[in-house]
């Protein structure tokens, strides 16, 4: 046995297999399948993004920058992915405890909460957009007690952020729920038999493999939170350079015929959805090879 | 307990063995009863401070953290003041990996480990707080035979190195008498007997305990002053005093003995024999649908039907 034993640190990691396009696999139809995927994903979803680089390409580039550099669009840009990047923060931080006390603890009503969840998913949006606005009013049922603090919601970029929450919310819950029920407790009870301290365990042990969930969930937010047009116009009041969003602003010049300018806006929110959701993915990808498993 | 000594529990699943264990660690809560740790009463404290080293059957390393990482995080987690300087922890860590032949392997993260080696990486980690006792839950419970046979004889020259007093837990009777210093065979969360391996296995103290240890032959007997008879015939068991009247006779299988028709206790014809590791073992089937297993080692081979005789040479009766 002790031979046994002395040769492991021989062991070698197995070398990577080749990798191949295609893997050998029982099931039929890998022709069929992979060319169905690509042309849906090439008619459902490529195809109207490149028209819009298309007609967006008719500007130019300095037509481009130029919309670009207006300071209505610029401060809509700026107001759009700045109260969609805090609110997703918000979002994973309060769906991450959401989640973790759905999972963890047995307590009447459970089961309701856990549904109400998904309600932002299914309202329609601009159910949930009046909703929000009459709520948050100067006269509203929220908006009234916040006033007389000398706090206004509505028809501010914070009414916007309220929005955003609300529908980026169910996002950050459902990423990291599935991963804290499979959480081991076994885990947990190694941690405490060393000694570590409760905050330790959660902190030390609990808390970083959940990282990735937990950024897919803010990516996923933050992504509902920029494309978010019905919830947040009703809340929002949409004062120009105030608490103007840039979808609306699409909106606008296309009910002004300006189909090259809104084009344009759509490119430029595109190419920073592109950068934000690339960055966050080659995190995950980092966190994921980080703590060895995928 | 006794300092320093390796103690199995052993028991058929569902007995209490894992419990035990747990309530030991601090992990559940007794519902009578007291746990000490060297004369001190352990029952009220918490995990954190009983000092005690657990290893899970399913390891339960931190996967996000190196190999180097999970055996140091005992000692990481200590209060900054009873905390070693990093490189003395750093040495520890260094120590261990060579006490579980890992050395180099610091680096790695457990799912580029083998299962083997993630135990034993499980077990390095639980060493290194230095705790007052070690239990072990099942520790080879999910490994294939052959990694679990060097695992155990590595665990006892572990043992034998360090002193460590350990309990672990096993449904594995070869595994706890090979390991063992004392065994303790537990049935319905009821402690049934302790002692050392040859100690339980000379003399169990229950038809359960002897049942557990191995296989057995139940025979039907008559106890009359001490003797034991079977068919009428005498044995060279003896009953316990006080024991008359019908009993049953528990024999293993390799106090059978094939012998001539007249001299045996039992006849009946061969079923089937097959040989492994050196040793016939053949069942034979009695009149009585008993079906008895002989172990032989004299390299006659039975065919199936032929008539034989089996003396018995020893067995247990309990009152």
């Amino acid at each position: 046995m002790a031979a046994t034993l002395a040769a492991a640190p021989a062991e070698a990691p197995a070398p990577r297999p080749a990798r191949r396009f295609r893997r050998p696999s029982v099931l039929p139809g890998f022709g069929l399948s992979f060319g169905y995927t690509l042309a849906c994903l090439g008619i459902v979803v490529l195809l109207p993004l490149a028209g819009l680089v298309v007609k967006a390409s008719g500007l130019g580039f300095s037509g481009i920058l130029r919309v670009a550099t207006d300071p209505r669009v610029a401060s809509a840009l700026k107001l759009s992915f700045g109260v969609s990047l805090l609110s997703a923060l918000v979002a994973s931080v309060f769906g991450f405890l959401i989640a973790w006390v759905l999972t963890r603890y047995e307590f009447p009503g459970r089961k309701i909460v856990d549904a109400a969840v998904d309600l932002p998913f299914a309202l329609p949006t601009a159910v949930a957009g009046i909703a929000l606005a009459s709520l948050y009013a100067p006269d509203g049922l929220i908006g009234a007690p916040l006033d007389r603090l000398g706090i206004q919601v509505a028809y501010t970029p914070l009414g916007v952020f309220v929005a955003m929450t609300f529908v980026g919310l169910p996002f950050a819950v459902r990423t990291v729920q599935p991963l804290i029920a499979e959480i081991d407790r076994e885990i947990e009870e190694a941690s405490a038999t060393l000694g570590a301290s409760r905050r330790a365990t959660l902190l030390k042990v609990v808390l970083p493999p959940l990282i990735p969930a937990v950024l897919t969930g803010f990516a996923l937010a933050f992504a509902r939170g920029v494309g978010e047009y019905g919830s947040v116009i009703f809340i929002a009041g949409n004062l120009p350079y105030v608490s103007e969003i840039a979808p609306l602003l699409i909106v606008i010049k296309l009910s002004e015929f300006d189909y090259g300018g809104a084009a344009a806006i759509a490119t430029i929110m595109l190419g920073i959805s592109f950068l934000t959701l690339l960055a966050i993915n080659l995190i995950q990808a980092w966190s994921r090879r980080r703590f060895g498993y995928v | 307990m006794r300092a320093g000594e390796l103690l199995g529990l052993l028991g058929p699943s569902g007995s209490g063995k894992t419990t035990l264990l747990r309530i030991i660690a601090g992990l559940d809560a007794p519902d009578r009863g007291r746990i000490l740790f060297g004369g001190d009463d352990a029952t009220g404290l918490p995990v954190q401070e009983r000092a005690v080293g657990f290893v899970f059957q399913h390891y339960a390393l931190f996967k996000h953290m190196s190999v180097a990482d999970n055996i140091a995080y005992g000692l990481n987690a200590r209060r900054r003041a009873e905390r070693p300087a990093q490189a003395e922890i750093k040495r520890r860590v260094g120590d261990l990996l060579d006490l579980i032949r890992l050395s180099g392997f610091g680096d790695r993260y457990p799912s580029q480990l083998s299962g083997g080696q993630r135990q034993r990486v499980a077990l390095a980690r639980a060493l290194a707080v230095e705790p007052r006792v070690l239990l072990l839950d099942e520790p080879f419970g999910a490994l294939d035979a052959q990694v679990r046979k060097d695992l155990r004889r590595w665990l006892r020259e572990i043992h034998n190195r360090t002193g460590q007093t350990t309990i672990f837990v096993t449904h594995d009777q070869d595994e706890a008498l090979e390991l063992s210093d004392r065994v303790a065979v537990l049935d319905h969360g009821r402690l049934e007997q302790i002692g050392t391996p040859d100690e339980v296995q000379e003399n169990p103290v229950s038809a359960t305990v002897l049942k557990f240890l191995g296989d057995s032959v139940e025979v039907e007997a008559i106890a009359e002053g001490g003797r034991v008879l079977v068919r009428g015939r005498e044995t060279p068991v003896t009953a316990p005093a006080g024991v008359i009247g019908p009993v049953k006779l528990y024999v293993r299988p390799w106090q059978l003995q094939l012998v001539e028709l007249d001299a045996a206790h039992l006849s009946g014809t061969v079923r089937s024999s097959y040989r492994s590791q050196g040793r016939q073992r053949i069942e034979v089937e009695e009149p009585g649908g008993l079906i008895l297993a002989v172990e032989d080692s004299d390299g006659i081979r039975y065919a199936a039907g032929h008539p034989v005789g089996l003396r018995i040479n020893g067995g247990h009766v309990f009152g």
